[in-house]
């Protein structure tokens, strides 16, 4: 009894440190000297609330009873910090970025900001947990009793030890509802209380291995010959316990409390990676020896369990069993206390405060004392969950049923895996898919392990164990689908995650998601490449004021007034309100999520907002940077498609420019030539009749070449008057109404005097009735047909006149059998002063197709060059109505 | 190995450039190492089934604690190249 008392004492003292040592810490914190709280090495340690009492004292029974198996629930571990670039590091980047404050938190924020998902998972983490804190519990009463001879009362002793444990955690983990969420202390308690652990295992491993036995070589031998080297590897449970222990390593509440939740700082993990499997691997180096040695010196039937603690006890090395139990301890009470506040968190975020929300109706946001409500949640969360792993062990009897609970246990928080990943790693996950996912996956898992586990007929009869419900021989718990003969926790976590998985999918395939939940799907899976700017309130009539007055309550005070002021200095506004833009109710989302949980905090906002909805618009606004890149590089290339338009189409005017430029000089060499030689002419004839004596015929011939070049004068004259007046717009037209044909063949008949030309006439097409300025109209034509017969160099000079009438246009197209005219000439034709062949065989103004083209242009229609006709082409174009198309 | 038209733009272009490169080789290098070790950590798998006879426990324990040093070597190695690569 002595020893007991000692061991009491001892106890005491060491809960006392912890308790020294976590107020030192939230101290230093609070101080603002928290740099070595966040150092790497503090983070590592902390995460060995992964090693429990049922691994401390579980792991040498474990390797008793299945040799070397007791590394899988290492190895998972293991092998997700090795490859934490893969997931830790965007689980960690998405916690910090979004505040994330639990598992239920991460899927219900993902899943746009869902209250039912965030309370699925709180509850499923519940049940999953209390079986476990009830293991812890019977961990402290198994190894006090194993030092007192008498038996220890179990039920009071573990009630004692979770009244001690609420009081700390209550103590440690509801001191501060600061944005981040973070307890200092109460991790610097678990990291040294990991060190204890530790030192714990490898003092008792490193006494058996050279105490007890005489060193390594002799330790093999030992080892080969004890009943443990028969165990033969089980391939099912070797790979199915590994992925579940990796599996649950993400899943745990506690695990992700302290690796995403209390992370300080990325760059930890990269140093947790490979100090963090050191850790597991020092854990488990002496688990071997120990166990083979205790199954040789102990009395047979004694519990393989208590090895860590009964060898060293059993060599009255009594010092060395005390450090044993507090390292046994430490395990017990480190996991109880972070999967307390964990389980907590969860609780109060997700189901207290929005019930409480909706209790309290619209107003609550403003009025009612959100942070006292929450720090009271939290503490009567604490003491719930402790109270139910009490309540648990006391039900259990502390037998060796909950032995077994500890795999169950990570198979039950495993069900959040599938929600988890596809809900950062897919965009396509949706809100009923996540539900549906996590409903099958816990079913299974109820059906067939947690129910079954509490032994036959207690839940289950033996007969529907092995016979299955009714008969039915598929649905048999532990062998689903007829597939009998698997160790029943690799088949149910088997079963359970495929149809869990298969759900989500399937669901997630089949239902549209809502825009938050897009908006949030895109943040999370993008973590990495957005950054934090997502827009998700739209500004309107809401007063900065109310916002604060809620901020305050939750965040307190200093902190709502220093973020608001923040704020209002980041718009550029002197005092302590800021415009409540879509930035700012972004970031004070994210900070009231900190504290309560993005569901609950997305709530808050909108019940103030006035709306809990985005839009599509704004959904656009924050379409991810793939598509925004793309856009932008579409808009560059059209842009730089319109400048290579623009640069051809100046290009091209250039051209037209230096050739008329050419075209002109040339026309106005041309034009004084052309006005000079019937000047000349008229000159030298009337000097010719001022000398008389001429024959009478004689003068009546010069003065008729005198006519002739007047006449030629004139026309030239009355060209360029008739161009000038068309150009300027002041023709008055003339319209009438005539058929198309009639007009052809009036300018046939005063074009084609005693010419050698051969005219195609249109055959069909000649009735159509035109009402325009038919005069000028029948100038085109003439014009037109005057060219041909000039022009053409063919033998046989032909021209073919086409007629089409379509949606009130008429189309006359004229086409010569000659060689038409070149490509780069087609471009100035039209212009003024334009004659492309020798002009003294043509002997026309070069004003002609300018003419043309301006009268077109008063009858609203267009002639045009036709190319690829054989010879040369003209296109005339014109409304069938003149009336019509001028309206 | 670098982009051939950034060696025409001078050295310091082409030091980027395959600093960025061997950036993104190294976060590959960091995915595989944990497929590689699961690879190795289920080798025990094969074992019993060889030829009847069994592997004595300690090589079975020489050998997974083994090639899980061997991981927690290569992770410090890729941590240590990854947060130094970050830090410039």
């Amino acid at each position: 009894m002595a020893s007991l008392n000692l061991l009491l004492f001892v106890s005491l003292a060491y809960v006392i440190f912890l308790f020294a040592i976590a107020a030192f810490a939230e101290r230093r914190a609070e101080m603002g000297k928290d740099g070595w709280l966040r150092s790497p090495l503090i983070y590592t340690l902390s995460l060995s609330v992964y090693c429990t009492a049922w691994t401390f004292y579980g792991a040498v029974g474990y390797a008793a009873r299945s040799g070397l198996e007791f590394l899988t629930i290492y190895l998972g571990p293991t092998g997700v910090l090795i490859g934490w670039w893969l997931v830790l590091r965007k689980l960690v980047r998405i916690g910090q970025a979004e505040r994330i404050t639990s598992v239920a938190d991460l899927i219900s924020s993902r899943f746009g900001k869902s209250t039912a998902l965030g309370v699925s998972v709180t509850v499923i983490a519940v049940i999953g947990t209390t079986p476990y804190i009830a293991l812890q519990l019977q961990s402290v009463v198994l190894a006090i009793s194993a030092f007192s001879e008498t038996e220890v009362a179990g039920e009071q002793t573990a009630l004692w030890v979770a009244a001690g444990l609420a009081i700390f955690t209550i103590l440690f983990g509801t001191r501060n509802l600061d944005a981040n969420e973070r307890h200092h202390g109460v991790v610097m308690a678990i990291a040294v209380e990991a060190i204890v652990k530790l030192v714990a295992l490898l003092a008792v491993g490193a006494f058996v291995v050279w105490g007890i036995a005489g060193g390594i070589g002799d330790i093999a031998a030992r080892i080969e010959a004890s009943p443990i080297s028969q165990w033969e590897v089980s391939q099912g449970r070797w790979l199915g316990i590994t992925f579940l222990s990796a599996a649950a390593f993400i899943c745990l509440p506690r695990m992700f409390q302290v690796m995403v939740v209390e992370n300080g700082d990325e760059r930890h993990l990269a140093t947790a990676s490979w100090l963090f499997p050191t850790y597991l691997l020092l854990m488990s180096l002496f688990v071997v020896p120990i166990a083979v040695v205790g199954l040789e010196l102990l009395p047979a039937g004694s519990n393989p369990d208590l090895f860590v603690l009964t060898l060293p006890l059993s060599q009255g090395q009594g010092g060395l069993a005390m450090l044993s139990f507090l390292g046994g301890f430490s395990s017990a009470t480190g996991m109880v206390i972070v999967a307390a506040i964990a389980l907590a968190t969860m609780v109060s975020n997700n189901i207290v405060l929005p019930t409480w929300l909706r209790l309290q109706g619209d107003q609550a946001s403003v009025t009612g004392d959100v942070r006292s409500v929450l720090i009271l949640s939290r503490r009567l969360s604490i003491s719930v969950v402790l109270f139910l792993g009490y309540v648990y062990y006391y039900l259990s009897g502390g037998g060796a049923a909950l032995a077994a609970i500890g795999l169950i246990s990570f198979v039950g928080v495993a069900q959040a895996l599938p929600a988890m990943l596809g809900g950062i790693f897919w965009r396509g996950a949706t809100r009923f898919g996540a539900g549906a996912g996590l409903s099958a996956g816990a079913l299974i898992w109820a059906y067939s392990l947690f129910l079954p586990s509490f032994g036959a007929d207690a839940v289950f009869s033996q007969s529907m164990l092995e016979a299955g419900p009714w008969g039915i021989s598929w649905l048999r718990p532990q062998a689903l689908f007829g597939i009998a003969g698997i160790d029943p926790v690799v088949h149910a976590f088997l079963w359970s995650m495929l149809l869990n998985s298969a759900a989500f999918v399937f669901v997630s395939l089949l239902t549209f998601p809502t825009p938050l939940e897009r908006l949030q799907g895109a943040q999370f899976v993008s973590i990495f490449d957005l950054g934090r700017e997502a827009r998700e309130w739209q500004p309107r009539q809401v007063e900065s004021e109310d916002l604060l007055i809620m901020a305050q309550r939750i965040l307190g005070s200093s902190e709502a007034q220093r973020l608001f002021q923040e704020a209002a200095e980041g718009q550029g506004k002197p005092g302590l309100l800021p415009d409540p833009t879509p930035d700012f109710l972004a970031d004070l989302e994210r900070s009231l999520a900190g504290s309560v949980g993005a569901a609950t905090a997305h709530a808050m906002v909108g019940q103030i907002v006035g709306r809990a909805t985005v839009t599509v618009e704004e959904l656009m606004a924050v379409a991810d940077e793939t598509a925004q890149m793309m856009e932008y590089s579409s808009q560059l290339e059209a842009k730089s498609d319109e400048q290579a338009r623009l640069a051809r189409q100046l290009r091209r005017a250039n051209e037209k420019l230096t050739l008329l430029s050419v075209q002109k000089d040339a026309f106005l060499s041309q034009i004084s030539h052309e006005l000079r030689t019937p000047m000349t002419s008229i000159r030298a004839f009337s000097e010719i009749l001022q000398e008389a004596e001429l024959e009478k015929a004689d003068r009546q011939k010069y003065a008729s070449v005198i006519y002739d070049e007047t006449i030629r004068l004139t026309r030239l004259l009355d060209d360029l008057l008739d161009l000038s007046v068309l150009e300027n717009g002041q023709v008055t037209l003339e319209v009438q109404t005539a058929t198309i044909g009639a007009v052809i063949e009036r300018a046939i008949g005063s074009a084609t005097v005693g010419t050698r030309l051969q005219i195609d006439k249109p055959r069909h097409g000649g009735s159509t009735v035109i009402e325009t300025d038919v005069g000028r109209l029948s100038q085109v034509f003439i014009n037109l047909i005057r060219n041909a017969e000039k022009y053409c160099d063919a033998d046989q000079p032909t021209l073919s006149i086409r007629i089409r009438e379509a949606q009130g246009m008429a189309t006359i197209d004229f086409i010569d059998n000659g060689s038409g005219i070149a490509s780069r000439e087609r471009e100035v034709i039209f212009e003024k002063f334009s004659r492309l062949t020798d002009q003294q065989r043509a002997g026309g103004t070069g004003l002609g197709l300018a003419i043309c083209r301006e009268i077109m242009t008063n009858l609203k229609g267009s002639i045009a060059y036709l190319p690829g006709q054989g010879g040369a082409a003209f296109r005339v174009t014109l409304p069938v109505s003149l009336a019509l198309a001028a309206e | 190995m670098a982009n051939r038209r950034s060696d025409t733009d001078g050295k310091h272009a082409v030091f980027l450039e395959r600093r960025g490169y061997r950036r993104r080789r190294l976060a590959d290098a960091a995915r595989v190492v944990p497929v590689v070790g699961g690879v190795l950590i289920l080798m025990p798998l094969f074992w019993s089934q060889a030829d009847g006879e069994r592997v004595s426990t300690v090589s079975a324990f020489l050998y997974v604690f083994g090639v899980w040093a061997l991981m927690i070597a290569a992770a410090a190695i890729m941590s240590w190249l990854l947060s130094r690569k970050e830090e410039d």
